[in-house]
């Protein structure tokens, strides 16, 4: 209660010294149109770091490594299922019972405008972090309407995956740039013995999130939007129908195969792994899993491709975030410079192999060495365009899974997928 | 056990009313009015007695909820201040919208989720109890294997729900072992019928034993000798079956049948792990309310629930009918049916003691 | 005639296959899942051609607790059922035996309240236990469970109770009995096997149990193991970790197979009245 008092106190000078005036419509209680600004951080003692179960055990020695330098704001882990709608869910009801358990958490880089805007985060003071070192399009995602809220943590980009030696033994002197130069390469490697019967292409095009990020990077590849700056609808263009067209016609003509429309990450990566597939759209997580396996050694990586040169991708990661209903928010603050700290991403990269947010981080030659897609996913990341940044996340993923999925299943055409989905979302968007 | 004691004796009672139901006499309809009437000023505070401590920990668990999503169905979604930018921190009220909606702009998906859950229920349910009562009826023959049987049976209803999902999303992977069984790839997880059928396929597999388990405790009631006597009479198997069997095993059938009902009516997930979320072709009210309760748009989620809870009751009602005389035994004709049953099996329990 | 009896025997044995091909062929397939190394995970071959350990040992590192998760939903199941019985037990009794006023409607009643979907009341309830103080806490995952369990036990020990003749506790009663002692020395033990079935039932459907153990619990050293299972993780976010997911399966399974089979003889061999003695 203390603590919400607090809160209130200060937003409401936070407002009077931005000069708005109080008139919108909630008067009661809570008030609907209360500013929060930059809360004050205070309170000192033990918080809560809440995220996905980590295998990886990187996590945990770096809290005991906190927890050591602060034995009296020590920091517990609270491990959430792996899957990202379980996740959310824990901790909307968190948010939703104001409960303090949870202090500061580690958010999907799609959830930042939904939980900023119901309020269930703080804002945070900028200058507190590293900022400018980050990529760009990574500390975008934490940010909602000017005002951040979340600090990078972790990311990821889209790319790639090619058999380098069927492209070789084809004659195909390098990673296509374009749709148009995929298409060509694969037709000269099933003409070879060993390409016979392989697929050309795959993403994920399952009705799920994967499906969200590669309509938006077929869209945005092809110079299209799918929210435009102002964050209004504008996918219903010539420009994103191309993007939708390349995956429509792609599973028409036999590019992507028929079975594709199942994959989810994990199927996709079996049927590059097992000699199936020539292209695979995947993370970087695949790298390593693909080097113990039988195309070890004949693939490599490069960016995206796109309409008329690179593509661009989606991105994913994780930022931190603090939850508005926590005690001690001055330790929070703390531990979140800490954990988001360029020397704790090293290590998280060195270990987990979790793509920092850090620019520099991709350069450095001993991390390249050890993994060697580092410079494409730089590439990658630095022409990355986000997924929208809504609050209505949620409402406008599904209606993109709806309207894709119906196209590449053949039940719609793209036109009519697009005008239905730009519909949709204005709905969803309200405006 | 020491609390059934306190009950039981300050409801001791001079035993003329129940010695009056001792079997053998048929009780005149007169005197059975007069004697319910008795027996229902008597008994009935006892029955509080027993039923209260059931009744309080359900209003406790449940039905505090249950009036806080009813009353939550009355709001709508919080609106989003495009000046601040910020989501107003209370609902709207919006009286019965959420309810209407169903038939306006929600009402697509709410019906197509509709008809999934009673199409997924019927069918399901269907195959649960010919499966089931087919196990039970080879169980209860089989006399070697008989624990080996009963351990299979046990298996793909004690694997948790979840688990189930993920096993069989596995085997009715594109690659996996049900197409490469069946030498052909059918995309059973995109949308279209086959996936309704991989989802009724892995339901029925878990659940089947549960009938079959049920039915098999109802078939050890009934005696050999009744069915001795019926081969006296000539009747063949398949008249066993249906004039001695059926008839003796229905309460218990009865019982798993509905509990299954009320089970695949909120049916969630195997569907959403097997097949996926926001699947039009097997889409549940379940996982409709789910959706708009993640959305975290509660009001209209409380209102899917409700609508739900109310199918479900009637379903419950309508069974309670059919079940009443067996289970409750205070329907008229119904009533004495089964007491007439309880003669017989006592009967036949002291031939077998 | 022994030739029918022959063809018979030989059908009766048929379908004893059929039955138990049909419970365990996916189980089967689980147990192999689970047995191939993470490197084979895709492989669709009836036999593994090669066979590790590695998801078992994943699923008892000691950083899943998974150990303590059993335990944990041991005590959850188990208190969830003896509470269940006992509170059942007594209206049961009440519903077969006695007549009363609304008895049908308190019978639907009892039913309709484990319709309620669950996603629908956990967020009032975890409003309800937090304000309590009951997070991290056996009754707070016991509780809730009470809502399906409940009701279960009610409806089976019902018809449990009504199958089993009233004479013999009207014949205890004549015999001096108070109507609570040819309860309990009557009816219990002849109902025992009913009461084991019954609790089986319960205990499984508590033992399964996912979104309010996960809702009630964030320390780890509380959740039970569906909630262990749902944070199995590859060593990335987007590797399925389906080998231990697996494995995580067959270790909930069996040692519920196993306590059934040890109660076994009891709750069904003993069904009939006449078999209890």
């Amino acid at each position: 209660m203390k603590t919400r008092v607090t809160r209130a106190f200060s937003s409401v000078a936070a407002l009077t010294a931005a000069g708005l005036v109080l008139t919108a419509c909630g008067s009661s209680g809570d008030g609907g149109s209360e500013q929060t600004g930059p809360a004050s951080f205070e309170g000192r003692g033990p918080i809560t770091y809440v995220a996905a179960k980590d295998t990886t055990g990187t996590v945990q020695p770096v809290i005991d490594r906190w927890n050591k330098l602060h034995p009296d704001e020590k920091v517990t882990f609270i491990q959430l299922p792996t899957d990202a709608d379980s996740q959310r869910q824990q901790m909307i009801q968190n948010a939703e019972t104001k409960s303090d358990a949870y202090t500061v958490l580690s958010l999907d880089v799609v959830w930042t405008s939904e939980f900023a805007a119901h309020r269930w985060i703080d804002r945070l003071p900028e200058k507190e972090f590293p900022l400018q070192k980050m990529l760009k399009p990574v500390m975008e995602t934490a940010k909602y309407r000017d005002g951040l809220y979340a600090v990078p943590a972790s990311s990821d980009g889209g790319m790639l995956y090619y058999r380098s030696d069927l492209l070789k033994k084809a004659g195909v002197a390098g990673p296509p740039k374009t749709w148009a130069e995929l298409k060509d390469a694969c037709a000269k490697v099933r003409k070879l013995p060993e390409g016979k019967g392989m697929s050309c292409y795959a993403g994920q095009f399952q009705k799920y999130e994967g499906l969200t990020v590669n309509f938006a990077e077929a869209v945005h590849s092809a110079g299209g939007v799918v929210t435009d700056a102002n964050g209004t609808p504008d996918v219903d263009t010539p420009a994103a129908r191309k993007g939708l067209d390349f995956l429509t016609g792609s599973f028409r003509d036999g590019t992507i195969a028929k079975e594709a429309i199942t994959y989810q990450e994990e199927d996709s990566r079996q049927a590059f792994q097992s000699g199936r597939l020539i292209f695979l759209r995947n993370w970087p997580y695949v790298y390593s899993l693909a080097q113990k396996s039988k195309v070890a050694g004949k693939f490599e990586v490069a960016p995206l491709p796109g309409l008329n040169g690179p593509g661009a991708s989606s991105l994913g990661g994780h930022n931190l975030a603090l939850s508005s209903f926590a005690k001690n928010k001055a330790t929070a603050l703390d531990f979140m410079k800490f954990f988001t700290s360029e020397q704790i991403a090293k290590h998280f990269l060195q270990d987990a192999s979790l793509a920092p947010p850090y620019a520099r981080l991709y350069d450095d030659p001993a991390l390249v060495k050890q993994y060697p897609y580092l410079p494409v996913l730089k590439q990658s990341v630095l022409r990355a365009v986000p997924r929208p940044r809504v609050v209505q996340y949620g409402d406008v993923t599904s209606a993109i899974q709806r309207e894709a999925y119906a196209a590449l299943n053949g039940g719609k055409s793209s036109a009519q997928a697009l005008t239905d989905l730009q519909k949709d979302l204005q709905k969803v968007m309200g405006r | 056990m020491a609390d059934i004691r306190t009950p039981a004796r300050t409801a001791v009672r001079p035993p003329g009313g129940t010695a009056g139901r001792r079997a053998g006499r048929p009780p005149a309809p007169a005197g059975r009015r007069a004697r319910a009437a008795r027996a229902t000023a008597g008994s009935g505070r006892m029955a509080a007695l027993l039923v209260s401590p059931t009744l309080l920990v359900l209003s406790i668990v449940v039905l505090y909820p249950t009036i806080m999503a009813l009353a939550e169905s009355l709001y709508g979604p919080k609106g989003l201040d495009p000046r601040t930018g910020f989501i107003s921190s209370t609902e709207p009220f919006v009286g019965l919208r959420n309810y209407a909606d169903i038939f306006g702009e929600a009402g697509d998906r709410f019906w197509n989720a509709f008809w999934n859950t009673t199409f997924f229920t019927v069918v399901t349910v269907a195959l649960e109890t010919v499966i089931g009562v087919a196990m039970a009826l080879i169980m209860h023959r089989a006399l070697r294997g008989r624990a080996l049987v009963r351990a299979a049976i046990l298996i793909p209803w004690a694997v948790p729900t979840a688990i189930s999902g993920l096993l069989w999303r596995w085997i009715f992977n594109s690659n996996g072992i049900a197409n490469d069984l069946l030498g052909r790839q059918i995309l059973w997880t995109s949308e279209g019928f086959q996936a309704k059928v991989a989802v009724i396929v892995a339901e029925v597999w878990k659940t089947a034993p549960f009938i079959g388990l049920l039915v098999l405790a109802g078939l050890q009631v009934i005696g050999k000798e009744v069915y001795e006597a019926a081969r006296l009479d000539g009747a063949g198997p398949l008249r066993q079956f249906w004039h001695i069997t059926l008839p003796l095993v229905k309460p218990a059938l009865l019982v798993a049948v509905l509990f299954r009902c009320l089970d695949a009516l909120r049916m969630f997930d195997l569907p959403y792990i097997l097949v996926g979320a926001q699947k039009h072709s097997v889409e549940t009210l379940s996982m409709l309310a789910q959706h708009e309760a993640s959305n975290v748009r509660f009001g209209p989620a409380s209102a899917y629930a409700v609508l739900l809870f109310l199918y479900v009751l009637l379903i419950a009602l309508a069974f309670v009918r059919l079940l009443g005389t067996d289970l409750v035994g205070d329907g008229g004709a119904g009533g004495r049916r089964g007491r007439r049953r309880g003669i017989a099996l006592f009967r036949r329990t002291e031939v077998t003691a | 005639m022994t030739g029918t009896a022959k063809w018979r025997h030989w059908l009766l044995y048929a379908g004893v296959a059929a039955v138990v091909a049909y419970c365990l062929a996916p189980f089967y397939w689980m147990v192999v899942s689970s047995l191939r190394p993470t490197t084979d995970l895709f492989d669709t071959s009836l036999v593994p051609p090669r066979v590790s350990f590695a998801n078992y040992q994943a699923v008892f590192d000691p950083s899943q607790g998974f150990s303590r998760a059993l335990l944990n939903s041991l005590i959850v199941a188990g208190v969830t059922t003896v509470l269940a019985l006992l509170l059942a037990t007594l209206t049961a009794y009440a519903m077969a035996r006695l007549e009363f006023r609304f008895k049908r409607l308190i019978l639907t009643l009892i039913i309709a309240t484990s319709m309620f979907p669950v996603v629908s009341i956990v967020v009032p309830l975890l409003k309800l236990f937090t304000d309590i103080g009951w997070i991290n806490t056996y009754q707070a995952m016991i509780v809730p469970s009470m809502s399906f369990a409940l009701p279960l036990a009610v409806w089976n020990l019902t018809t449990f109770f009504r199958q089993l003749p009233e004479e013999l506790e009207h014949a205890a009663m004549v015999d001096g009995c108070t109507r609570g002692q040819a309860f309990r020395k009557v009816i219990i033990p002849l109902a025992a096997p009913g009461i084991f079935t019954t609790a089986i039932i319960t205990f499984i459907a508590a033992w399964n149990e996912f979104l309010i153990a996960l809702s009630m619990t964030n320390k780890p050293a509380m959740q039970t193991a569906p909630v262990a299972i749902s944070k199995f993780t590859g060593t990335t976010t987007y590797e399925a970790p389906f080998g231990s997911q697996m494995a995580a399966g067959v270790l909930v399974t069996v040692p519920l197979v196993v306590m059934v089979l040890l109660f076994q003889r009891r709750i069904v061999a003993g069904l009939t009245a006449g078999a209890a003695k």
